[in-house]
């Protein structure tokens, strides 16, 4: 078990270092000639007005809420999913019965207009 | 023949006994030194797939479009992958003044390492696979929100204002599309019982007994969508809003240029094919198959679902931003749980061992029938979303085209007047 897990964390370290190495292949082999200019934000050869880290859209909270209400339920249905062959069908009728109140809460949101996107 | 299929294994086992006679004395090295060089080939076969793989797609599309691609470099221009390589290593990379550095400078490496990881669990034939992880299918889905991280770290990085904007559509875009993903695995982990790959493919094979059908068969539903939103979930055509050059330049990768350009291009095209074998594993039997060697029927499958992204991605236009979020939400996401609801009543209603039924009620049927039962039923899930979904939209277009009618008649009006 711990060894299975032992492999993910050498394929991680592993391809940091391979990519790591490209990177740093590609610094020594590229040309360095930085000026002003270059080094200016692009915008399509306008300077750049006012700062980029603004607020954002609202909406983008709203979907972000929203997956996370259907992302706690995935995760909490695979451990059912894994276990299922062993459930009794009344075990099973629960299990459905909590997937469609979450299914009304998701036609709720959508009632309330907050998965439109304008 | 046995041979022949047992090859990358028989290749394995041949160097884990030479690394093994030279670090005997240390078993803990030893292991180190076996998964080092297993992460090293398995991370070099993806980026050669990578490098063949823009090729190929180059050429596919170019042929699709009535081009000709890519054909100078070398013959049928075989070698533009190589060009390709030696440019990105040699163009002049640039961090813009105003760049969070460290953050702008991390993000390359980081969606290239979290895209490579997937392959970790990846089972390539009987007894070859990084490591056979009891929660595979989770890992895979967990490994693969890495990228949002990376994208979100580019983008709020670079200090660009398109940046930013595409930043945060693609993370709203793979975040929503994760949700279908993660309900349409589900059916396969409920008739297998078991999140591991490996267990995936052997209840896809004639092994203890089970049918040997693929559950493309069982569930052509949670095929589909799952296929789709791993479209969506590599940001491929036709969802490949984040580099939609005429609204946002180039979306999150706007500042990027050389080799940390080519590490967000590689995570990319390396989350593609994953999802491409993910998806061969899940619903098509992985390398199960008659005759041929298991890995190449693995090739072969996973060739054929790549092969549908590139059509597709020559065929269909960008959608819009709004399209994307209500497929999503107002499509896959309910759907799909009105697809699980009604496959996991039928999977225990209709039960296929004899030990199960006796312990938990439900009719015992064979599993060539059970199959047939939930083929059928998926279908009509499959069918009847549609058709209530055509009909919406039907009704929705014929609103906009009487406001548009409307708009129209009051400006001749206006001109008139």
């Amino acid at each position: 078990m711990r060894t299975d897990f032992a492999f993910v964390g050498v394929m991680l370290v592993t391809a940091a270092l391979l990519m790591g190495v490209a990177l740093i292949a590609a610094s020594l082999l590229r040309p360095k000639k930085p000026s002003k200019a270059k080094l200016e934000t692009y915008e399509c050869g306008m300077e750049t007005v006012g700062d980029t880290w603004v607020q954002f859209r609202v909406q983008y909270y709203v979907i972000a809420l929203v997956f996370v209400l259907f992302d706690i339920e995935a995760i909490l249905l695979f451990p059912i999913a894994v276990a299922f062959n062993s459930l009794t069908f009344f075990a099973v009728a629960n299990v459905a019965l909590f997937v469609i109140v979450l299914l009304i809460a998701l036609l709720y949101a959508w009632r309330k207009g907050a998965l439109d996107w304008e | 023949m046995n041979f022949i299929n047992d090859l990358l294994k028989i290749i394995g086992d041949f160097i884990a006994g030479i690394i093994n006679s030279i670090f005997g004395f240390s078993p803990f090295l030893a292991d180190l030194v076996t998964m080092g060089l297993a992460a090293i080939i398995l991370c070099t076969f993806a980026a050669l797939s990578f490098m063949g793989l823009t090729y190929v797609e180059r050429k596919v599309v170019a042929r699709i479009q009535d081009r000709v691609g890519p054909n100078q470099a070398g013959p049928f221009g075989l070698l533009q992958p190589i060009a390709d390589g030696i440019k990105m290593f040699t163009k002049e990379d640039t961090t813009p003044a105003a760049a969070d550095r460290w953050v702008y400078n991390l993000a390359p490496l980081v969606i290239a390492v979290f895209a490579l990881t997937t392959y970790a669990v990846l089972p390539f034939a009987p007894g070859v696979v990084g490591t056979n992880l009891n929660v595979g299918v989770f890992f895979i889905i967990a490994i693969g929100s890495g990228s949002i991280v990376a994208i979100i770290m580019a983008g709020w990085g670079s200090n660009n204002k398109y940046a930013l904007l595409g930043a945060f559509r693609t993370v709203a875009q793979l975040v929503g599309y994760e949700v279908p993903m993660l309900l349409n695995v589900l059916p396969v982990v409920m008739i297998t019982g078991s999140l591991g790959l490996v267990d995936i493919i052997n209840q896809q094979t004639t092994l203890n007994g089970n049918p040997g059908i693929p559950f493309i068969v069982f569930f052509p539903f949670s095929a589909l969508v799952f296929l789709i939103s791993g479209i969506a979930e590599t940001a491929r055509s036709p969802f490949d809003l984040l580099e939609a050059e005429s609204e946002i330049v180039a979306g999150f990768h706007i500042e990027y240029s050389g080799m940390k350009f080519a590490l967000f291009f590689l995570g990319e095209y390396v989350n593609a094919l994953a999802v491409a074998f993910v998806f061969s594993t899940l619903f098509l039997g992985g390398y199960a198959g008659p005759v041929l060697p298991p890995y190449i029927w693995l090739l072969l499958k996973a060739a054929v679902v790549f092969f549908i992204f590139m059509w597709l991605r020559g065929t269909l236009p960008r959608i819009r931003v709004d399209q994307m979020h209500n497929l999503n939400w107002k499509f896959f996401v309910p759907v799909s749980i009105v697809h699980l609801v009604v496959v996991m009543v039928l999977m225990k209603l209709f039960v296929t061992s004899p030990a199960l039924a006796q312990a938990n009620g439900g009719i015992l049927v064979t599993p060539a029938a059970q199959a047939a039962i939930l083929f059928v039923a998926s279908t009509l899930v499959l069918i009847g979303s549609l058709t209530v979904a055509a009909r919406r939209a039907r009704i929705m277009r014929l609103q906009e085209e009487a406001v548009l009618e409307q708009r129209r008649a009051e400006n001749i009006a206006a001109v008139s007047a």
